[in-house]
């Protein structure tokens, strides 16, 4: 059973480990910083199928394949399956779940989808009512972008705060067997909204939940100097100045352990994504090729992860209302030669 | 190594083909398990197009993925026909000879009332039938389009079917509805954007008509 910390945060007295994990990506993020190190590459935007929402689906079952591979299972012997994309109705998680057979959870959190699977999923297991979950996300630029902004063949210019919507996926085999990788505690976020209305600028809108969710954490664990990463999941260049501005003003000087995910993806200048990027795929991908590898660096690390999400609806920025921001927290640990759950 | 896991592979595959053939024979829980041999093998081919470094390789494996996708879609074809056969008899079906009667009635009324005013406005001022058929139309338009606005076109169109929407004043409800509904999404991206979201493709198609027709008449005199 877990524990409670102060306020919000929440302790998994067995920690549940991160047995595998995969990541598929488009041929722009490959060109990105990160280049090959994702497990999959999709070389065309519609990866063989007659539309990008089918394109979304298939990557993300492929991610899901590949992690579950990695951890020598299949998808029927899940005890759970939890997921989100930015589709409406999540709709491309609920087709992966169709081939995955094992009980399912569609989550919609934005792009904090894949922290909040993490959190609920680490709940399931910690409480004892499985072995092992999978959280998969993802998100399709093009599949995005026709549903919440534009035609993708529209002339227009985008704004400089706009982000890229990530072509991504990346799935994590959650497991109750000791691994190097786990989870150990997690702070579940709640809605700040600072009054955005501009679906061009969600790094703003986010970021304010970001500076909340982790004040919450730094009060209640009060582990600033133990922790060596904390990673936002996709803020941008805006949100993440302002995140750390606000964060400065609390009194907590991350400088040198904060990173954004959407920041890490791109080359913000040659591929002219502005902001960065965004969705639920970029915290997914950004995390399994990179921030977990990194923590493998030490023999023992921590890392924040806040996913964070604008939980907007196209329909109601066009009537004018403002966009709720969330973050999620999730606390990983990584330890050489892993831990017994 | 490699070649004989390929080889195992394709005669996997190949054996299962040959079971497929005989699907009608199979019950549900035997289709459930081909599916789930699927599924694996499925993760399995993934993972090996997944760690090809070599394009013709990995194209090798998208074939076999394919096949495997094919071999799917026919089994689970084949599990929901089960299902989709029971679901035809508790369905009801639509009361055909109801609806086609209230729809002639309600067309019928719609029509004879345009007629009426084609027929008045003939006689009263002398028009010829072609400069007197707009005046039904514009009328029709009018009330239809009053009716709309204050929520009785609805319930005629509940009633009539086809007969309240194929004359002009179903085009007409099926714009002035579009626009009510979407004005709180304000001038531009509301009405602007959403007021031919039904009668769009019925305007594109009929100008496409039109134009062809037109060709047809000059082309043939």
């Amino acid at each position: 059973m877990g524990r409670r910390i102060g306020a919000r945060a929440l302790l998994f007295d067995n920690p549940v480990g991160i047995r595998s994990w995969a990541t598929a990506a488009g041929r722009k993020e490959a060109g990105g910083k990160l280049g090959q190190q994702f497990d999959f590459i999709i070389n065309h935007n519609q990866f063989g199928e007659k539309s990008w929402e089918r394109a979304e689906q298939k990557m993300q079952q492929y991610a899901l394949e590949l992690a579950l591979e990695k951890a020598g299972l299949y998808g029927h012997q899940l005890d759970f399956f939890l997921g989100g994309d930015l589709l409406n109705q999540i709709i491309a998680t609920s087709y992966t779940a169709r081939t995955v057979g094992a009980p399912y959870f569609g989550l919609y959190g934005a792009c904090s989808s894949l922290a909040e699977g993490m959190i609920l999923g680490s709940c399931l297991l910690d409480g004892g009512f499985g072995k092992r979950a999978a959280v998969c996300t993802s998100s399709h630029h093009d599949a995005a972008e026709r549903q919440l902004r534009y035609p993708t063949e529209m002339g227009v210019q985008r704004t400089l705060s706009a982000q890229w919507t990530v072509t991504g996926s990346g799935a994590y085999i959650l497991d109750c067997a000791p691994c190097e990788w786990s989870i150990t505690g997690a702070l579940p976020g709640r809605i700040v909204d600072r009054g955005i209305k501009n679906s061009s600028d969600m790094g703003s809108a986010m970021a304010a939940a970001a500076v909340d969710t982790i004040c919450a954490w730094l009060e209640d664990m009060n582990d600033l100097e133990q922790l060596d990463y904390i990673i936002t999941g996709d803020l941008g260049k805006i949100g993440y100045e302002i995140c750390r501005k606000q964060l400065l003003e609390q009194g907590y000087d991350v400088i040198d352990k904060y990173f954004d995910c959407g920041m890490q993806i791109y080359h913000a200048e040659d591929q002219d994504v502005h902001a960065g990027g965004s969705g639920c795929g970029c915290s997914a991908v950004v995390l399994g090729a990179k921030y977990l590898p990194l923590m493998a660096q030490k023999s023992r690390s921590r890392l924040l992860l806040v996913g964070t999400g604008a939980l907007l609806s196209p329909l109601t920025v066009q009537q004018g209302e403002t966009i709720p921001g969330i973050a999620h927290a999730v606390l990983i640990e990584y330890r050489q030669g892993g831990v017994t759950c | 190594m490699e070649q004989e896991q390929k080889q195992a592979l394709e005669q996997a595959m190949q054996s299962r083909e040959k079971r497929i053939r005989n699907l009608k024979e199979m019950d549900a829980t035997e289709l459930e398990s081909i599916l789930i041999e699927l599924r694996e093998e499925h993760q399995h081919l993934v993972s090996l197009e997944a760690d090809c470094a070599d394009a013709a390789e990995a194209g090798y494996y998208r074939q076999l993925i394919k096949q495997n996708q094919n071999q799917s879609t026919l089994v689970q074809k084949k599990r929901d026909k089960i299902y989709q056969k029971q679901i035809k008899t508790v369905t009801p079906k639509a009361p055909l000879m109801k609806n086609i009667g209230r729809a002639f009635l309600v067309g019928g009324l719609i029509c004879a009332f345009g007629q009426l005013i084609i027929n008045s406005v003939m006689l009263q001022y002398g028009l010829d039938f072609k400069e007197a058929a707009p005046f039904a139309s514009i009328t029709i338009v009018i009330i239809a389009s009053l009716l709309t606005g204050i929520g009785v076109y609805d319930e005629i169109g509940r009633y009539g079917g086809a007969g309240s929407m194929v004359p002009i004043s179903g085009f007409a409800n099926s714009v002035v509805s579009a626009a009510l509904e979407f004005k709180r999404e304000g001038m531009i991206y509301g009405i602007g954007a959403k007021i031919f979201q039904i009668a769009g493709p019925v305007i594109l198609y009929g100008t496409l008509a039109s134009v062809i027709i037109g060709l047809i008449y000059y082309v043939m005199g």
